[in-house]
């Protein structure tokens, strides 16, 4: 039998529900694999030993007591530092959040608890979720468990590094234009971008709010479908979440079981064009996965996407705007970093903020306030939202061929540490198969589609309508049947 | 050079805070006075995560002034985020409205020294207000129990022309929302803001001078003030052939003078962003025909109906539509007694007396609409004479009690039996001889004195009428 670490989540909650296995003991274990492993993978930002092991005695003993469990019942979870957690520092890896223990929880945070989940601790990340690589938080970096010299990829590295080493069950990250699905596809795990509105944005730091959303990163899809079952729904405390009765997840996954029979999967020749920046072995990899969906029974055809060519460009208008406009509220006034030894109330900004904010965040904030200055507004920012309308019309179009659209989550496998840190613009091209989804506010997960010679992971996207998670974890589920790749696991760390 | 030469081109823009009880995004209480920042939650302190929903409330005390000012509804109109940084803005910007605001084109009637007068509105907006700063010696603090409050903005076109119209609007905005229910309109407390640009042009002329913008006008005796000044203030600057330079100007209410803001505190893009935590703001037709059934009958109308059924002066009936409370209660008594005009005679002069003595508002009036009715017609039926009835008004405003029961207690039933009146009338003709006579040789006003000594043997309860008619058969005799 697999050890208790790299039981799925869905499993370990069957053995607490029956109290086979204790709230305490997934608690114990996991805290000793991060004692033991975390020095060398960066996973962690912050551990809350007294507070999990709290939650768990609480969760055994309302089991004890003959409550009934809940659906995560003493499940070990580690969530990306940029979830609001009441009493538990919350910094998005930012120096100027450092210190800051929020007062309330987030919605997804509150769910995840009232679903019986336990919380080990928060996760790396790169600062504000900017970022492809992990390398950008202001803490330390976070490396990939499937090789050191790699990164785990971003933003939401930490979860991707936490999850593939069997630190944690589960984790929730966001993706903005794929921080979810890229780290996913690099750690070799199950990344959802659920449709955007479909998960509550209250209480996640938020960095581009038209775009942010809120997904489950876990080892299997099935556990994928047991946490956004667990967090999605409306949200009164969020204008933007979608008020729409949430489906069961997880028998979707099961009908993956009964093959892909009329279902038709959409090839975007957009995004496998000869030297388009797609790494070959990569390409093998996610046609074999797509060979996989078609020998499940369903069926691949070409469709066109033609404004993908302009969804890089549109996002960094569109991103960077809203993140230079929700980033203004960090101004060393009342939480988070204040400089020292100011003398007016510009200097206080300026300086607080100078020293709070890292390289990166500085840079986006800074081409977004230039993209939002007076005058400067229709030829940016409003081109940029006319370029995402008719991003979203392409797959609108395309949606009217097929059930779902088949990319490369990444151009590449992880990269090494260091690789692409000195050039911000191939950093952004990282991301250049996941941001569509974003601008578009679509559904899309990666999923395990293979390996590279060096035994890197690499991962097949799926893409579908709004509100049409029930058929990405269909595919999802049936896909994984046909393979192996979701029960290989990355060297253990000392 | 005079004054004359030039023409004051003003518009004003005024900030009203809206009477809801959470604030516009968040359901955090909106309690005038309460202890610093205990009215906050994380979306008015601005935390990291936190996000702002629209109350509802607001919106449907925005569309009542809307359909009050006859402005056109955006039927999709949009909040966006307007950024600058101070430490009573928690973050970093305002949900405000920019380029598609609520309501537009509207208009405010007024009168100004007996002439009607309309002034065109640009637009009214919803925004959220700011938190106040409260500066000491060595440091400031921030107090954010008003930020997010929900406000509306009422922009109006540049037609006002003097200090004393802009006076009137002001009243009349002021008077108007506090009609409507939308707010308290208390300048004291801030819930009514006012800026004012204010520009001069050669008299005749179509285009505008250079204006400033005059801020912080918080006070409503100081509108006027700060007008005039600033009027004059241009005005003796272009009479010596200076410009006026275009700049904000705060006005020191203190020292009745403005001076102008440094530039850094006004050199603001502010970068408005459609709020993307905010979806377009869509209102139906339905939400509208509520609004408009629940509109109340405007004070301009009321006035209007009050003269033609009532009978009214032009002049009563504005007294009486001050407030729609009082209006309403003055309906309530007339209707309930039927000489419209009686009834607006004794509000006005009893009524109001008693309550502006104890500065008490009609909500807070002890007697009820249905018992001055009652107090009047006891005076009709002979019950009582109009003097006792002023008497028993004071006791019925002190006690609350009605007046029949006050009349009943006190013994204030009017004398009509004409034998007591007859013994009364002869004793005071028989003890004053002299002015006895002075009738009966024709000065017929004489009465008039008998008439004021047979009240005062009855102690004024002696029905005036049957006194007359006794007094002039004997004296005629």
């Amino acid at each position: 039998m697999t050890e208790l670490s790299h039981l799925p989540a869905w499993r370990l909650a069957e053995l607490v529900a029956a109290r086979e296995v204790s709230a305490r003991e997934l608690a114990t274990l996991h805290l000793a694999r991060i004692a033991r492993a975390d020095a060398a993978l960066g996973a962690f930002l912050l551990v809350d030993e007294a507070g999990a092991l709290g939650r768990a005695d609480r969760i055994d003993a309302a089991l004890a007591r003959g409550e009934q469990p809940g659906p995560l019942a003493g499940v070990p979870l580690a969530l990306k530092d940029i979830f609001v957690t009441r009493g538990i520092a919350t910094t998005v890896a930012s120096r100027i959040l450092a210190g800051w223990i929020p007062p309330y929880d987030g919605t997804a945070v509150a769910r995840l608890y009232a679903a019986g989940a336990n919380l080990l601790g928060k996760l790396n990340m790169d600062e504000f979720a900017m970022g492809s690589s992990n390398e950008n938080s202001s803490v330390k970096p976070c490396r990939n468990p499937w090789d050191l010299t790699r990164v785990p990829g971003g933003s939401s590295g930490g979860s991707a590094a936490a999850v593939a080493a069997g630190l944690c069950a589960g984790s929730l990250g966001t993706d903005t234009g794929g921080s979810i699905r890229q780290p996913a596809a690099f750690c070799g795990l199950v990344g959802m971008k659920p449709t955007y509105g479909r998960v509550s944005r209250y209480g996640v730091v938020a960095f581009a709010s038209s775009l942010d959303q809120v997904g489950p990163m876990t080892r299997n899809v099935r556990d994928a479908a047991l946490l956004l079952q667990a967090i999605a729904g409306h949200d009164p405390h969020d204008a933007t979440s979608i008020d729409a009765p949430v489906p069961d997840y997880r028998a979707a996954c099961e009908r993956g079981a009964r093959g892909l029979g009329g279902l038709k999967i959409g090839l975007p020749a957009e995004y496998f064009v000869d030297g388009g920046g797609i790494n070959p072995e990569v390409e093998r990899a996610v046609r074999a996965g797509i060979a996989r969906l078609e020998d499940a029974g369903a069926t691949v055809v070409p469709v066109s996407l033609p404004h993908t060519k302009y969804a890089v460009a549109c996002y960094y208008l569109v991103a960077t705007a809203e993140a230079s406009s929700n980033l203004a509220r960090y101004d060393g006034v009342r939480f988070g970093h204040r400089a020292e030894g100011t003398g007016s109330l510009l200097e206080l900004y300026c300086k607080s903020r100078g020293e709070g904010f890292g390289p990166e965040v500085k840079r986006r904030i800074m081409l977004g306030t230039f993209a939002l200055r007076s005058g400067h507004y229709d030829a940016y920012y409003r081109k940029a939202q006319q370029v995402r309308a008719l991003i979203k019309r392409d797959f609108d179009e395309a949606f009217t061929q097929v059930d779902l659209i088949a990319t490369p989550a990444t151009p590449t496998a992880a990269f090494r540490l260091g690789e692409k840190a000195a050039d911000p613009l191939a950093m952004y091209l990282a991301d250049i198969f996941t941001i569509s989804c974003n601008l578009a506010g679509l559904p899309g997960v990666s999923v395990p589609c293979g390996f590279t010679e060096a035994g890197l992971p690499i991962g097949l996207q799926l893409i579908a309508p709004p509100l049409c998670e029930e058929q990405l974890f269909t595919a999802a589920a049936a896909h994984e049947l046909a393979t192996d790749f979701h029960t290989r696991r990355p060297p253990e760390l000392a | 050079m005079t004054a004359t030469k030039w023409e004051a081109v003003i518009g004003l823009e005024c900030h009203v805070q809206l009477a809801t009880e959470t604030k516009a995004f968040s359901a955090s209480a909106s309690i005038y006075g309460a202890p610093p920042n205990s009215c906050t939650d994380p979306t008015v302190l601005g935390l990291p995560g936190a996000l702002p929903v629209v109350n509802r409330r607001q919106i449907e005390l925005a569309l009542t002034l809307g359909l009050a000012t006859g402005s056109t509804l955006r039927r999709r109109s949009r909040f966006s985020r307007k950024h600058y940084f101070y430490p009573d803005l928690p973050k970093g910007y305002q949900i405000s409205q920019f380029d598609e605001p609520l309501c537009e084109h509207g208009t405010v009637e007024f009168v100004v020294d007996g002439v009607p007068r309309s002034v065109r509105l640009t637009r009214i907006h919803l925004e959220e207000d700011a938190g106040k700063n409260l500066h000491r010696a060595k440091r400031s603090l921030v107090d954010l129990n008003r930020a997010g409050v929900p406000l509306v903005e009422i922009v109006s076109e540049p037609e006002l022309r003097s200090a004393e119209e802009a006076g009137e609007y002001m009243r009349t905005l002021r008077q108007l929302v506090r009609w409507l229910g939308i707010s308290d309109g208390n300048m004291e407390e801030g819930s009514l803001r006012c800026d004012a640009n204010v520009s001069l042009r050669p008299v005749g002329a179509t285009t505008l001078g250079t204006k400033a913008e005059l801020k912080n006008i918080n006070s409503f005796k100081f509108v006027e003030r700060a007008i005039e000044h600033e009027i004059a203030r241009q005005t003796a600057i272009l009479d010596a052939g200076g410009r006026v330079v275009q700049e904000s100007r705060l006005w020191d209410a203190d020292a009745g003078t403005s001076h102008a803001m440094r530039s850094k505190e006004e050199a603001h893009d502010y970068r408005y962003l459609p709020d993307p935590d905010l979806p377009p703001l869509v209102i139906d037709e339905e939400w509208i025909d509520r609004a408009r059934a629940a509109l109340p009958e405007l004070p301009t109308a009321r006035r209007q109906r009050l003269v033609a059924e009532y009978g009214l002066t032009v002049a009563d009936a504005r007294v009486l539509t001050e407030e729609r409370a009082l209006a309403d209660w003055f309906e309530a008594a007339a209707r309930a007694h039927g000489d419209g005009k009686r009834v607006s005679n004794w509000v006005q002069s009893e009524l109001l007396r008693e309550l502006n003595r104890d500065a008490r508002t009609i909500d807070a009036c002890p007697i009820r609409p249905e018992a001055l009715a009652a107090l009047l017609r006891l005076i009709d039926d002979g019950t009582i004479s109009g003097k006792i009835a002023k008497e028993v008004f004071t006791k019925m405003y002190a006690s609350g009690d009605a007046p029949g029961v006050i009349v009943e207690r006190e013994g204030l039933v009017q004398v009509t039996d004409t034998s007591a009146i007859e013994t009364a009338a002869r004793a005071a003709i028989d003890a004053n001889p002299k002015q006895a006579e002075q009738y009966r040789a024709g000065k017929t006003q004489m009465i008039g004195f008998f008439v004021g000594q047979v009240m005062k043997a009855t102690g004024g309860k002696a029905n005036p009428a049957a006194v007359n008619e006794v007094l002039a058969r004997l004296l005629g005799a």
